[in-house]
């Protein structure tokens, strides 16, 4: 069910501060997108634009398109809601429900939007947890309250829950950036299973992240504080790791800055 | 030649260590010294008291008080150092409030037990004051009872729903002017004195021509009430983290259902709290249903109509009556309020601790 993404001339504000100017890019589906850049330079909010979450934030607007598989996410009457049951999202601090058992965590999507079958919640539960690689840690102790798991494990706690909905693209902004390198290596492993079923697009600050999960990569770049982030280029992850059109990207790639 | 040279050697300045303390310990006071200091001051304290033939034994405590301050930074300093006689001059001051704001709260607890105690039994909880004379000992609380249960619960039906939904519109919806204008009324609310709004219903009551009724009182009450809920449901729904929220509308979860089953139950123990403090605040007033409720001696179940009586009303009356027996059928009631209002928090805190997110594994 993954789906192709097609961006043009997409800027978000803050406001009336403009965050990220003009961006046009393709995500193509069954893959994985990382997004790379300097911090400040508007990739994760350019991720939150993609299922409509910019606009939760107080003052957040988009211009510009977004088309899933043809269809503007910013047309007219589109629901921010079924845009949200299509594209996932996972963040970058494990936020598991407190009030909930990690069974009720993976079944919130489906619960919390009704559309669900009260015998069919055991099965997409495993089935979400076993995609997570989290079933054999927890499936002992469903009932147990979710913020009971290390750090690492919340966070594909996250990801189950996330992908239980059955989105057809899942976005990760900096999943890793608060764990542990065997987590990290947990997470990566999932998201390379993941893309066979998902598009998958992710925010990272880790450049051998980049390198090691994505099949292509976009570099993102702002000319000074204060002003508005832009991309630069996006390419496969190969040739932006080894020989990228752009010299900014090099320089950030090899450390010169950023 | 070569003596000399050892010698001069030897008398060097020494190195910079010695302006350094030489060992990490240094002069320490017992671990007992507070207490000594304590019973020192008590003693000093009472004895001038007693010499001096002051009438207040008020007066005895603080100058014992004073004296516990001064001593301890004294002796610290002169024993130990002065960042350490500093410490100890500000720990014994927070002793010394401590004590303060206890003493009286003790001593109201112990007054209230031992004097109430005297009439409080199954016979005072289950009798009305129907036909007994001030002079006579038998008598009781019932009705009184029955109107605080009725008229706190009405106010509670009425303004814990208005509270908690206008804390969520503020918290969740609320942006611009509107929003504005109703946290600075809600404000002023909570300043408002009960017997204002008292008379803020009984100028209704006069323009409508209603009769004193239970429900009148509830209503001044509930007017107390909505802004104690209001503020502590939005505090505790300002603590939700926005990433619950986040995730959940990420989910796509539409924003009331967001609200309602992530928002509210991560807050709801706090939410029980506030409310159950709001019901505490309003369960002692007197003023509104002096108006209102008119105040009765019997027995009348129905708060829609007649007059009904409530516990801070009945402490004043017998109070009032100015009787032996009265007084203390008086302090029983007090006792019953104030064991009515220590049974809520007893409740909200069991309720909070019952819903309050877990962290064991």
């Amino acid at each position: 069910m993954a789906k192709r993404i097609d961006v043009s001339g997409l800027s978000a504000y803050y406001g009336s501060h403009l965050a990220i100017e003009d961006i046009s890019m393709t995500v193509e589906p069954r893959s994985v997108t990382a997004f790379i850049g300097p911090s400040g330079c508007g990739k994760s909010t350019f991720l939150r634009t993609l299922n409509r979450m910019h606009e939760v934030t107080p003052g957040g607007r988009v211009e510009g398109k977004v088309l899933l598989d043809d269809e503007n996410l910013y047309g007219a009457n589109v629901d921010p809601v079924t845009v949200r049951r299509t594209v996932g999202m996972v963040f970058q601090r494990p936020n598991p429900f407190p009030t909930m058992s990690i069974f009720d965590n993976v079944a919130a999507g489906l619960k919390l939007n009704g559309s669900y079958k009260k015998s069919q919640l055991p099965e997409i539960v495993e089935k979400s947890l076993r995609g997570a690689n989290l079933w054999n840690e927890v499936k002992d102790r469903l009932n147990k309250p979710g913020s009971g798991l290390s750090g690492g494990q919340q966070q594909r706690l996250c990801i189950a829950r996330a992908i239980a909905v059955e989105p057809d693209v899942l976005l990760m902004d900096e999943p890793c950036s608060a764990l542990d390198p065997i987590s990290t290596l947990a997470i990566e492993d999932l998201i390379g299973e993941l893309k066979e079923r998902f598009t998958i697009v992710i925010v990272t600050h880790n450049m051998q992240q980049a390198a090691r999960v994505s099949d292509r990569t976009a570099f993102f770049n702002l000319a000074a504080v204060g002003k508005p982030g832009k991309l630069v280029e996006i390419d496969d992850t190969e040739r932006i790791f080894s020989n990228p059109s752009v010299q900014a990207t090099e320089d950030y790639i090899s450390g010169r800055f950023g | 030649m070569s003596q000399a040279a050892n010698t001069g050697i030897q008398e060097r300045p020494a190195p910079a260590e010695a302006a350094r303390p030489t060992s990490l310990s240094s002069r320490a006071l017992p671990r007992w010294a507070p207490f000594a200091f304590a019973a020192l001051a008590l003693a000093l304290g009472v004895g001038t008291g007693a010499a001096a033939g002051w009438q207040s034994h008020t007066q005895w405590g603080l100058f014992s008080a004073l004296l516990f301050v001064v001593i301890s930074y004294v002796t610290t300093s002169v024993v130990e150092n002065r960042r350490q006689a500093k410490d100890r001059l500000a720990t014994s001051i927070v002793w010394v409030c401590f004590l303060l704001a206890v003493v009286p709260l003790a001593s109201l607890l112990w007054t209230t037990i031992s004097r109430g105690a005297e009439r409080l039994d199954g016979y005072f909880l289950t009798h009305s004051m129907a036909g007994v004379l001030g002079s006579e000992p038998t008598g009781g609380v019932y009705h009184a009872l029955i109107g605080t249960l009725e008229q706190v619960g009405i106010a509670t039906v009425i303004s814990a729903p208005i509270g908690m939904l206008t804390a969520v519109y503020l918290v969740e919806y609320g942006k611009g002017a509107l929003a504005k204008a109703v946290t600075f009324f809600v404000d002023v609310m909570t300043g408002i004195p009960s017997i204002v709004a008292g008379l803020f219903i009984l100028s209704i009551m006069l323009m409508t021509k209603t009769q004193p009724s239970g429900l009148m009182g509830a209503l001044a009450l509930t007017i107390l009430m909505i802004p104690v809920v209001v503020r502590s449901t939005e505090e505790m729904l300002k603590l939700v983290p926005n990433e619950l929220r986040e995730a959940s509308l990420a989910l796509g979860v539409p924003k009331w259902r967001t609200i309602l089953k992530v928002v509210l139950p991560t807050a709801i123990g706090g939410i029980t709290t506030g409310v159950m403090l709001a019901i505490a605040r309003i369960a002692g007033e007197t003023a509104p249903i002096m108006l209102l409720v008119f105040g009765s001696q019997l027995i009348n179940p129905n708060p829609f109509q007649g007059a009904q009586s409530s516990l801070p009303f009945y402490i004043w009356e017998q109070y009032k009556v100015g009787t032996d027996q009265s007084y203390d059928r008086a302090w029983a009631a007090a006792l019953v309020l104030i064991a009515f209002v220590m049974i809520l928090n007893l409740v909200a805190r069991g309720i909070a601790r019952w819903k309050a997110p877990k962290t064991g594994r």
